[in-house]
Formats: structure tokens, C-alpha cells, sequence
């Protein structure tokens, strides 16, 4: 039975300085053991608008499997150190850095009559100072034919495209950075 | 464990080492006094105010760009959000359940030996989505100050006292109707260094999913007639009173329990959601109950 009526939503707040002690839990940021086949490093590192790094902010991952399955899959929070939920939480260090273990998101089943999407991992981004939580998408830098067709790609200028898609590192990871502002500053979504 | 920053880094939201001088001593950041901040709160309040009258539409977020909140004026993008569709992974959201969270983890006041210091509380109400649909099954988390304001945090150095039976961590799961329910310690307002004098109201730190990731929020719960409300520029984020009254618990005799705790009701509602249900879903929690 669905109800229509449009309720407000409630406003968010700042995440604050002192979520280190409640959000993070044991391999909160490993959606796979390190090392497991098909595993790759998800790192990069968030910066102020004066080009600092920001030492408190936490970041979440939430994405496809190899194949491009949405999985409903519990167990993100007590991983049982095989089953892929698909989400993931990471905090910085003091160096601002982030790091997750996880695979390259497959390629998810098409719309009919929707043009293809690239794949990518959905990402959520909290921080002291950061009145409200702000969503980002992460890219594969490798199949241009499918990113230079990506919908929300194509609407972008080519400058602030690049801030969403990932660099390919040597040993098969990727390294994609967060600027909340400035120069480079990653272009964030609004679903509203 | 992932997280743990150190004492060392420039916080401007953490207070001096509690050494019995040092609350009393010039702070470098501090030079600005609440009445310095309040002027600037006001305005912006005032502008706003006009720009509703003329017909501008009501905000319902915290603002990004805030500068009253100082650590906010170097982490806002200046460059407004990008209008996207939610595509493929953003319309679902991940699952969590009870190998996820133990029923225990709901009341903060059992975590340790002893009882925790303060006034206990049961805090309760509903997960609903834009549509008013419950949001079942899915997690809760909040996080909070102790009865005195002090976060067992390294980085939070309030010379308060600890309490040693209070850690101030709780998750749940929503039951069937969206509905979510904690015991725990009222919490203590705290100091923080955003200017001279400068207070956080009592509130509870809330993280939440709804069916989709772009539902993903965290917020912070206040109790209702806190006087530190037009003083703090956290809360002020959100330039609409009637959006600032929706982190309000209200006072809710019916939860309260005889000769045990006072009880507090607050329902969030999330936004959207966007992706077109199937059938089953439509029909909500009470479709799988299991």
C-alpha cells in the first residue's frame, strides 16, 4: 500500500570530531581479505581547500561484485572473512590517507533503452567540518568507450570529469583523492 | 583498530590537556568571543528570513557553506552539487542484520561492571522513508558524551571525569515498522574551541540507512528547550526553524517507565526513495517478516 505522502526529510549534521570511537570496527575497510584472489587496494587521500590533508574524515564504499551483482548479503559489520557485502567504511589516518581492500565493480545489468553506465563505486564522504555527508562516484579508469557514454560523465566539463575517475596503480589497485574544495575540487551529487 | 588520531594534531575542536591552568589560559584560536559568533549567526538568520518572505523556497539541509562553524570554511565545495540520477548501485543499499548487531547493543547502560553516572534515558521512534514508508531491518547507530560532556575519545581532552561504566556506543536493527529504541545516559553539553566560550548542546550522534544508498545520513539528535540552541553554530547549520525542530526529541510521557527512565521520541525521516519498487516490497516488512 503505498502511502504518497511526501514527508521532509530530517537534516543531517556534521559527523563531528570524535566518530573514532563508534563508527570504525574490526576490517571495516577490508570488503575482502588483503591478498585474496581478485583483491586490489582502494586508497587515496582527502585535502582542504588550502591543499592540507584532513586527518578526520571517514569514508564509506558501497558497490557491485566482480560480476556486476548488487548483492543483499549481511554480514559488513561482523565479516565472517569470506562473504563480499559489497560495503565498506574507512577512516583516514593522520595522514589523510584512506585504504579499502575490494574488487573492481562489474559492470551492472542494463535498463532497456538506458544507455550504459560504467562501473563505479558509490561513495559517501563525512568529515569534521562537513556540515552534511556528500556522495561522489569512483570510475574505472579502462573501458573509455563506456565512460566517455556514462551518462553523468557526459554531463560534466572534461576538468571536473577527471576528479571522479580512479588512476590505475602498478600492482593492479587504485588510487582516487578527495578535494572537499579548491583547485580540483571533486564534483559531488545531488539525487534530490 | 583503523582510527585512532593523536592528541598532537591541530583540533580546533578539542580543548587544552586537562591541567588545572590550562582551561584558563589564552587559546590561539579562541580570540573570538560568542558574541562575535552570535552577531554573525544572526545575520545570517536575518538574511535568510527575508529571502523567505520573498518568496525564496524553505531550506531543509544544514548549509555547506556555514563560516560561523570555522572548521567548515576550508571543507565546503564551492562549486554547487551535481543534479544525477541514482543509477544501478545507489538504488539499493547494503544489508545488515542480526549477525550484524546483538539485541544487547541497543542499551548503553549495561556495557560495562557498574551503572553509568547520569540521568537515564530511553530514547525511541521510527526509520520512515520520504514516502512515509517504514524503514525495516536496517541499521542504527548512535554515539555520545557521557553525562558530563566527555567523549571517550583521545582527542576530546575536556577536563570532565570519564565515567568508567559508560562507553556511549549503541546499535539496533529497525524492527518491521521502521521503529528503533535505546536505552542509554542523557548526555552533558561540552566545550569545544570554535571560539571563546563556545558550548555543543546535549545531543546524540545518529547514523542511518534506508532501502537505497542515497538515503546513507548522519545527524545528531538535541533535547528539547536546550538554551545553547541559538548560541551554537553547529545546530545553526540549518538556517530553518522548522527544519532545525526536526533534531528535536520531543518529551514523551507513554515511553517514560516508572521508577526507571525518562522517555524520548524522535522518527527520522530519510529522503527519497527514487528506484521503483517490486511488489513485495511495496507491501514492506510485514511481506518478510523473518
Amino acid at each position: 500500500m503505498s502511502n504518497q505522502t511526501k514527508l521532509v526529510p530530517t537534516p543531517g549534521q556534521t559527523v563531528g570530531p570524535f566518530y573514532g570511537y563508534a563508527l570504525p570496527f574490526e576490517k571495516d575497510n577490508e570488503l575482502l581479505a588483503p591478498g585474496s584472489p581478485g583483491s586490489i587496494r582502494l586508497q587515496g587521500t582527502v585535502y582542504d581547500g588550502a591543499g592540507h590533508t584532513i586527518p578526520d574524515a571517514i569514508l564509506e564504499i558501497w558497490q557491485p561484485d566482480a560480476e556486476g551483482n548488487i548483492l543483499k548479503k549481511t554480514g559488513s559489520l561482523v565479516r565472517d572473512g569470506y562473504t563480499f557485502t559489497g560495503w565498506g567504511r574507512g577512516a583516514v589516518g593522520n595522514s589523510g590517507v584512506f585504504t579499502f581492500t575490494t574488487v573492481n565493480p562489474g559492470p551492472t545489468k542494463q535498463v532497456p533503452g538506458k544507455p550504459a553506465a560504467a562501473p563505479f563505486i558509490s561513495v559517501a564522504i563525512f568529515a569534521r567540518g562537513l556540515t552534511n555527508r556528500l556522495f561522489t562516484r569512483i570510475y574505472l579508469p579502462e573501458d573509455t568507450e563506456a565512460l566517455a557514454n556514462d551518462p553523468l560523465l557526459r554531463s560534466l566539463d572534461p576538468e571536473r570529469r577527471k576528479t571522479l575517475i580512479a588512476r590505475r596503480d602498478a600492482d593492479g589497485g587504485l588510487t582516487w583523492d578527495v578535494r572537499l574544495q579548491g583547485e580540483g575540487e571533486t564534483v559531488f551529487l545531488d539525487f534530490q | 583498530m583503523p582510527e585512532e588520531t593523536n592528541a598532537q594534531l591541530d583540533t580546533d575542536e578539542s580543548v587544552p590537556p586537562a591541567e588545572p591552568k590550562a582551561a584558563h589560559m589564552p587559546l590561539d584560536r579562541a580570540i573570538e568571543t560568542q558574541a562575535d559568533l552570535s552577531a554573525e549567526i544572526n545575520a545570517l538568520g536575518e538574511a535568510y528570513a527575508r529571502a523567505l518572505k520573498e518568496g525564496s523556497s524553505a531550506e531543509t539541509q544544514p548549509r555547506l557553506d556555514y563560516p560561523p562553524y570555522r572548521s567548515s570554511i576550508l571543507r565546503h565545495p564551492t562549486k554547487s552539487l551535481h543534479h544525477a540520477d541514482p543509477e544501478t548501485i545507489e538504488l539499493y543499499s547494503p544489508a545488515f542484520g542480526h549477525q550484524d548487531v546483538h539485541a544487547l547493543e541497543s542499551d548503553l547502560t549495561i556495557q560495562h561492571n557498574g551503572e553509568p553516572q547520569g540521568e537515564r534515558i530511553i530514547v525511541a521512534g521510527r526509520v520512515l522513508d520520504g514516502n512515509g514508508r517504514p524503514v525495516a531491518g536496517q541499521l542504527v547507530e548512535i554515539w555520545q558524551a557521557n553525562s558530563s560532556g566527555r567523549y571517550i575519545h583521545k582527542r576530546d581532552q575536556h577536563p570532565a571525569p570519564i565515567d568508567p561504566n559508560f562507553t556511549g556506543i549503541g546499535r539496533c536493527i529497525t524492527g518491521p515498522d521502521g521503529s528503533y529504541r535505546f536505552t542509554t545516559i542523557k548526555p552533558g553539553a561540552y566545550p569545544w574551541k570554535n571560539h571563546l566560550n563556545a558550548w555543543r548542546p546535549a545531543h546524540i550522534h545518529f547514523s542511518l540507512f534506508g532501502t537505497e544508498f542515497t538515503q546513507r545520513i548522519i545527524t545528531q539528535m538535541y533535547f528539547p528547550g536546550d538554551q545553547l540552541f541559538p548560541l551554537d553554530p553547529i545546530y545553526q547549520t540549518i538556517v530553518d526553524q522548522d527544519a532545525r525542530d526536526r533534531l528535536v526529541a520531543t518529551y514523551d510521557h507513554s515511553l517514560t517507565e516508572p521508577e526507571w527512565a525518562l522517555g524520548y521520541n524522535w522518527d527520522i525521516v530519510l529522503t527519497g526513495p527514487k528506484r521503483t519498487w517490486t511488489e513485495n516490497e511495496a507491501l514492506g516488512a510485514a511481506g518478510d517478516e523473518e
